[in-house]
């Protein structure tokens, strides 16, 4: 849009940005939408030169390339593929990318034959089980959340234009709770994650007085069983902790080590 | 003149999710006239069975990123009926207006993100902002204002947070909610200019009768809960659900598809509207007569018309909620909750039609079975047969590839198609 673009004085070239979805509810890219009052201006900052859901241009000349969504069909990871050869950076944008998301759910049947039965009866469908990105490609940089905060989205895109390097917060939501003063849920009898939480979000949920459902996934530390007792402590059954966990696929090997369940080595591997 | 022309379009920009169009017509015949959907399925039904019922709401929002508020709003409403809890007043209002302004939000995107650059003559909104810089600021302004005020009631515009079974987390301020009432009030300008806007654009002349299924207002426009009705004058009760939607699979299309009277029927804002125009808002009314819109309407470009219509008449009712409520104190934000075995149904209008939650639960609240039909798959075989139809009108009348292809993408965006949401 502008045509000079620079950042303290330096003059800086808008990378060519493109948005791509695989399994998802398209809810991350929205969220950028979803700026108005600062679209005008992060639109100032990249070149978007592939936006399926916003625009009719569409070009395979792009450096910087968020991908949305898991991988739920073979077709994905062929594009997955080329997506990755083209792209200088790729971006997991949201849960779903980073690790399988909502969408992992069905994976918890271990039975893909019963689960397309239950949706289609005896229609053939193709499935196979979610994987998030990071199985089949490098992935550069995870942006977490379902959806992702677009604060922070905004502020990582303006990292990567400018080149400075983005710094995720390892520390637990708990911290930005604590620090906005929030009633803790605990004391309303409600669960909440935060204490094992990656933070980023502001304490979204518990904020608007939710108990926190996981959807950043583990912070750097993160002590699954003080949760179990804190939750215990409370009177919640460990179905409340499961399904908290399993809820958005980012506690996926800490609930293996709850359950006693052995991880699958790498399948699938690319 | 005969015609001959291919068009072939993979992943339809500007719609929510993965669709194609292709279009083949020899010497003036239609050899071919698609819309295929290929979009990857999720099996939220599947996910939800042996959950308690707590994960329902949260989880089946995420079936759409656009109208996760309305899928929530169903989800609980499933749930509800299923336990036998009825919400309160104070909570039924908020939903209601928390679906308004959803429904403001998403009407928005469409007509200026999605469907006005073909109005226009550009591939997307960007452009826009240099050529109509007040149009787009405007668009940004309103759905600015919707979102704002979905986060102020819902707790976060996508994927709710104090949206629950038995009512709200939270509720706003009222100092908040009177500045949201303030800023609707001094947005009607912003719409009757849009409106203006609509009025210049060339809308194609094309229709095809088709049976409209949505919910039947009894006082007021229907949005959450009520019966079923439809143009060929079927009408069931909310519970029969499944009686009105019929769904069923065809090869190579991962959507289920539905059916009713005739072989494909339509849903969203143009089907609500031509069911229920008398209780529209008076302005909303006098605003679709002058864009010339009148019910029964049959042409599917006018769904974009409808929508605009339908901001209007959300405006005004939403003024009227939050009118009321600043003249009430707050109740109890929530109700509580006790689980039992039992079924329940909760159909709700969202932006793009009639939207259906489905559970059933064991005697510990856990879900036994789901089903979720969604607006969008109700129209991909209404959508199917207007593109067999629009082809054979213009193989006759003699139109270049590109305008039978700009035509046809644009009557697919009309239906504001949610398509990753059809394939949940
Ligand atoms: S992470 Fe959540 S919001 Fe984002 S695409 Fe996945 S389900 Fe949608
Ligand atoms: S509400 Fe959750 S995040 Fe906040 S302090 Fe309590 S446990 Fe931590
Ligand atoms: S509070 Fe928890 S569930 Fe909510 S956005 Fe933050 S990390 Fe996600
Ligand atoms: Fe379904």
């Amino acid at each position: 849009m502008s045509d000079a673009l620079s950042y303290l004085g330096v003059p800086l070239s808008r990378p060519r940005v493109g948005f791509f979805e695989l399994t998802s509810c398209e809810g991350c890219q929205l969220q950028i939408l979803n700026n108005e009052a600062t679209l005008l201006d992060f639109l100032n900052l990249v070149t978007i030169v592939n936006f399926r859901e916003g625009m009719s241009e569409r070009s395979d000349d792009y450096e910087i390339a968020f991908v949305e969504g898991s991988v739920s069909r073979e077709d994905e990871i062929v594009r997955l593929r080329e997506i990755r050869e083209k792209a200088r950076v790729l971006v997991a944008l949201g849960s779903c990318a980073c690790f399988g998301g909502v969408n992992r759910l069905k994976n918890r049947f271990g039975d893909l034959a019963w689960v397309k039965k239950e949706v289609y009866g005896d229609f053939a469908i193709e499935t196979r089980d979610v994987q998030p990105l990071e199985d089949f490609v490098t992935v550069d940089l995870k942006i977490y959340g379902c959806p992702v905060k677009k604060e922070e989205v905004e502020r990582i895109v303006t990292n990567l234009v400018v080149g400075k390097a983005v710094r995720l917060p390892e520390y637990p939501v708990c911290m930005e709770c604590k620090a906005n003063e929030n009633i803790c849920l605990f004391e309303l009898g409600e669960p909440c994650l935060g204490p094992v939480t990656r933070a980023g979000c502001d304490a979204w949920c518990t904020g608007n007085r939710r108990g926190c459902w996981g959807c950043r996934g583990p912070a750097e530390v993160a002590n699954i069983k003080e949760l179990e007792k804190i939750m215990t402590r409370h009177g919640f059954s460990r179905e409340v902790l499961i399904d908290r966990l399993e809820c958005f696929g980012g506690f996926a090997s800490c609930l293996d080590t709850l359950t006693g369940k052995k991880k699958k080595a790498g399948r699938n591997k690319a | 003149m005969k015609i001959s022309c291919d068009v072939n379009v993979q992943h339809l920009t500007r719609v929510e999710g993965h669709g194609n169009i292709k279009i083949s017509i020899k010497d003036g015949k239609v050899r071919e006239a698609s819309w295929e959907v290929v979009e990857t399925p999720r099996f939220f039904e599947a996910m939800l069975v042996g959950k308690h019922w707590e994960n329902a709401p949260y989880l089946c929002g995420r079936i759409c990123g656009i109208c996760s508020i309305g899928h929530t709003l169903a989800s609980i409403r499933a749930v509800e009926n299923a336990f036998g809890i009825t919400p309160s007043a104070q909570t039924a209002d908020l939903r209601l207006l928390l679906k308004h302004m959803e429904t403001l939000q998403s009407h928005i995107l469409h007509l200026y993100f999605l469907a006005a650059p073909d109005f226009l003559g550009t591939g997307s909104v960007l452009p826009l902002a240099k050529t109509h810089p007040e149009e787009v600021a405007r668009a940004l302004r309103l759905k600015l204002l919707a979102n704002d005020a979905c986060d102020l009631i819902g707790g976060r515009r996508l994927h709710p947070t104090r949206t629950v079974v038995g009512g709200f987390t939270m509720l706003p301020e009222k100092r908040q909610l009177a500045e949201i009432g303030k800023r609707l009030q001094e947005c009607v300008p912003d719409l009757l200019a849009a409106a203006e806007l609509f009025k210049t654009f060339a809308i194609p002349d094309f229709s095809r009768e088709t049976e409209f299924v949505s919910l039947k207002g009894g006082e007021s426009y229907p949005f959450i809960g009520g019966g079923l009705v439809s143009s060929d004058g079927v009408r069931k009760k909310e519970h029969q659900y499944r009686a009105m939607t019929n769904e069923y699979c065809q090869p190579g299309f991962t959507s289920k598809l539905s059916r009713l009277s005739r072989d494909a029927f339509a849903v969203g804002a143009l089907a609500r509207l031509n069911n229920n125009f008398a209780l529209l808002h008076p302005t909303a009314r006098e605003i679709s007569a002058a864009l010339g819109l009148s019910p029964v309407n049959h042409n599917p470009y006018l769904n974009n018309v409808a929508q605009l219509v339908e901001c209007v008449h959300v405006v005004f009712d939403s003024l009227r909620i939050i009118e009321a409520m600043l003249d009430t104190p707050w109740q109890e934000p929530r109700q509580p909750v006790t689980a039992c075995r039992g079924k329940g149904v909760g159909a709700v209008e969202v932006p793009r039609g009639i939207l259906y939650h489905y559970y059933e639960f064991d005697a510990q609240g856990r879900v036994k079975k789901a089903d979720c039909v969604i607006p969008t798959s109700q129209n991909h075989g209404n959508i199917q047969r207007d593109i067999a139809a629009l082809a054979r009108d213009y193989a006759r009348k003699g139109k270049t590839d590109q305008d039978i292809e700009l035509l046809a993408e644009m009557l697919v965006r009309a239906y504001d198609p949610c398509i990753s949401c059809s394939v949940h």
